[in-house]
């Protein structure tokens, strides 16, 4: 069976943001960029569910402009086959994406996409549930645990009162929590055998897909930063301030 | 046009997170975007919260959708459920918590539109603000497809209260249902404390606390408080705290009036989920820790001395009436 894991640059988490001066977006220019963690562990998943042999191929698939490659090759070096590139220039918003990866799926037929629940830049955690809404297929979204069997996924949702399980008919998307691996450390000799990985870039253009944008970003700015308070030097004073404040 | 709102529920009222979408789609009303607000409530078994929705000031008909596919919110066959009624609507609403975040987006590709995820704020009919990069930044979106799904953040909107309505119950007849995922179990944390994301005070433990059971000692403070217990991802990862503690970019957004965190270094991804509350107190051993940028009250200290004296001094806490 075949593994579609899609892999995105975001900024890196460590990273401290900058606003571009003219409230336009997020300065990335010379910032440093890695995969998108959730993504990471879309990889490491699939990767995990080849090295069992349940899985066969696990092609990676990103999505922006040429320095793209260099996460698609991290994806390579933790053990997917091959990786696609859809080269544009322009931001793609999660509609946008989801379509991209409904067009890539329809090719190459894989059994399970595996996604991040969220990219870190955007936060929206939307594309998944778009992608699986435009295949038609089951969804599992934030997921924890995976269970392949030969014509279901089981899978084990993050939900905010506590965890749910899921029988999905395969095929099936699923977004993955930070729960559900922890992603490997790459090697050298993998970085160095990713090099010879193939990765086919196609331009966005030739994937006739209606691109007029469904959300325009029309500034963006620094939210108001909080105001550090005082010390205080003890459980009683704490306590004492918080009565006066009437908080306890 | 109308908006429909898309009712997280338990099968007998409207959960809290409802309640704050709904005083976003009444800012939506105010500002002349739609004429009225539909709810509607999707389960098996659930007339009693719609009946809970149609008491509710503002709104104009309850849909009732009571069908056993719909009973866990499975968003196979409730995105369809909600894509056949869409048609009429200018909006969707739903809360940007686990139930909506599952379903809005499905709704959104069926209907081919976009979506706003977490709306912070209503500037106009069309244009919206919401928090991008763990809340370091804010964008203002204008979303141009008739209609709009907007999932509405709950630490941004006020809990609606007032219940003087009587709006009519109408049932949806129509059911969706497919073959394509089957529900197993569903396994839900049961405590005695508020629940996290409408609790008025929550105590929170980071990775300074080095173990479970001294994560554990927080359930006894929580509870003298009349807490919600949170916890960092650090935490969470670290074995101390289940899953569903968790607060920040990827877990729960709260914003309390009191926020105690003992042991939280302070991640961007935390101060995320939780730099909306009202008074932030920190308690951690490192003075440079970044929570301390955020408190209003800071105490450097020994969290091992510190648990002790909190401990004792609770039981002696009058709790203020709320």
């Amino acid at each position: 069976m075949k593994i579609l894991v899609t892999v995105k640059r975001v900024i890196d988490y460590h990273t401290t943001i900058r606003i571009k001066a003219d409230g336009s977006g997020v300065e990335t220019a010379n910032v440093k960029m890695s995969m998108n963690p959730f993504d990471e562990i879309a990889v490491e998943e699939a990767v995990r569910l080849k090295e069992k042999g349940i899985a066969t191929e696990v092609i990676a698939v990103a999505i922006g402009s040429a320095a793209c490659q260099e996460t698609l090759r991290t994806a390579l070096a933790m053990g997917a086959d091959s990786g696609i590139l859809v080269e544009t220039t322009t931001d793609v918003e999660p509609l946008i994406a989801a379509k991209i990866f409904q067009k890539i799926a329809e090719d190459i037929q894989p059994r399970l996409i595996i996604l991040g629940k969220q990219a870190i830049d955007d936060d929206s955690n939307q594309t998944g549930q778009m992608l699986a809404g435009l295949l038609r297929w089951p969804q599992g979204t934030f997921i924890s645990q995976l269970e392949i069997t030969a014509d279901t996924a089981l899978v084990t949702r993050e939900m905010d009162e506590g965890l749910e399980t899921l029988s999905l008919k395969l095929p099936a998307v699923i977004t993955t929590d930070l729960r559900l691996n922890e992603p490997r450390y790459l090697s050298l000799p993998n970085i160095v055998q990713a090099k010879k990985k193939p990765i086919r870039t196609l331009p966005l253009t030739e994937l006739s897909i209606e691109k007029a944008p469904h959300c325009n970003v029309l500034q963006v700015t620094a939210p108001k930063a909080r105001q550090a308070g005082i010390r205080v030097a003890n459980v009683a004073e704490l306590l004492q301030k918080l009565h006066e404040a009437q908080l306890l | 046009m109308t908006i429909l709102l898309i009712a997280e529920h338990d099968g007998q009222q409207l959960k809290n997170a409802t309640r704050h979408t709904l005083t976003a789609a009444e800012e939506l009303v105010r500002c002349g975007a739609t004429d009225g607000i539909d709810i509607l409530v999707l389960g098996y078994q659930c007339q009693e919260s719609a009946t809970d929705a149609a008491q509710f000031s503002g709104v104009r008909r309850v849909l009732l959708a009571d069908a056993l596919p719909y009973q866990h919110a499975l968003a196979e066959n409730t995105a369809a459920c909600i894509a056949a009624l869409a048609k009429e609507y200018a909006y969707i609403l739903a809360p940007a918590d686990t139930f909506g975040k599952n379903l809005l987006p499905r709704v959104a590709a069926l209907l081919d539109v976009g979506m706003v995820s977490d709306v912070i704020q209503v500037i106009s009919r069309d244009t919206f603000v919401r928090p991008m990069y763990a809340g370091n930044a804010l964008a203002t979106v204008q979303i141009t497809d008739a209609i709009k799904c907007l999932s509405i953040r709950s630490t941004a909107f006020r809990a609606a209260e007032a219940k003087t309505g009587s709006a009519p119950i109408e049932k949806i007849t129509q059911v969706i249902a497919n073959e394509q995922v089957e529900f197993i179990k569903r396994t839900v944390q049961t405590s005695e404390r508020p629940e996290l994301t409408s609790a008025k005070i929550i105590v929170a433990g980071g990775r300074g606390l080095k173990s479970r059971e001294n994560f554990q000692r927080l359930e006894k403070i929580a509870e003298g408080l009349g807490a919600a217990l949170g916890a960092s991802r650090a935490a969470v990862d670290a074995g101390f705290a289940p899953n569903d503690y968790q607060v920040g970019q990827t877990g729960k957004m709260v914003a309390p009036e009191l926020y105690i965190a003992i042991g939280i270094s302070g991640a961007i991804q935390h101060l995320a989920g939780m730099k909306d509350s009202k008074v932030i107190v920190a308690i951690n051993n490192d003075p440079d820790a970044p929570i301390f940028q955020v408190a209003d009250y800071g105490l450097v200290a020994d969290l091992f001395q510190v648990l002790p004296e909190l401990e004792l001094a609770i039981q002696h806490i009058s709790l203020r009436p709320s």
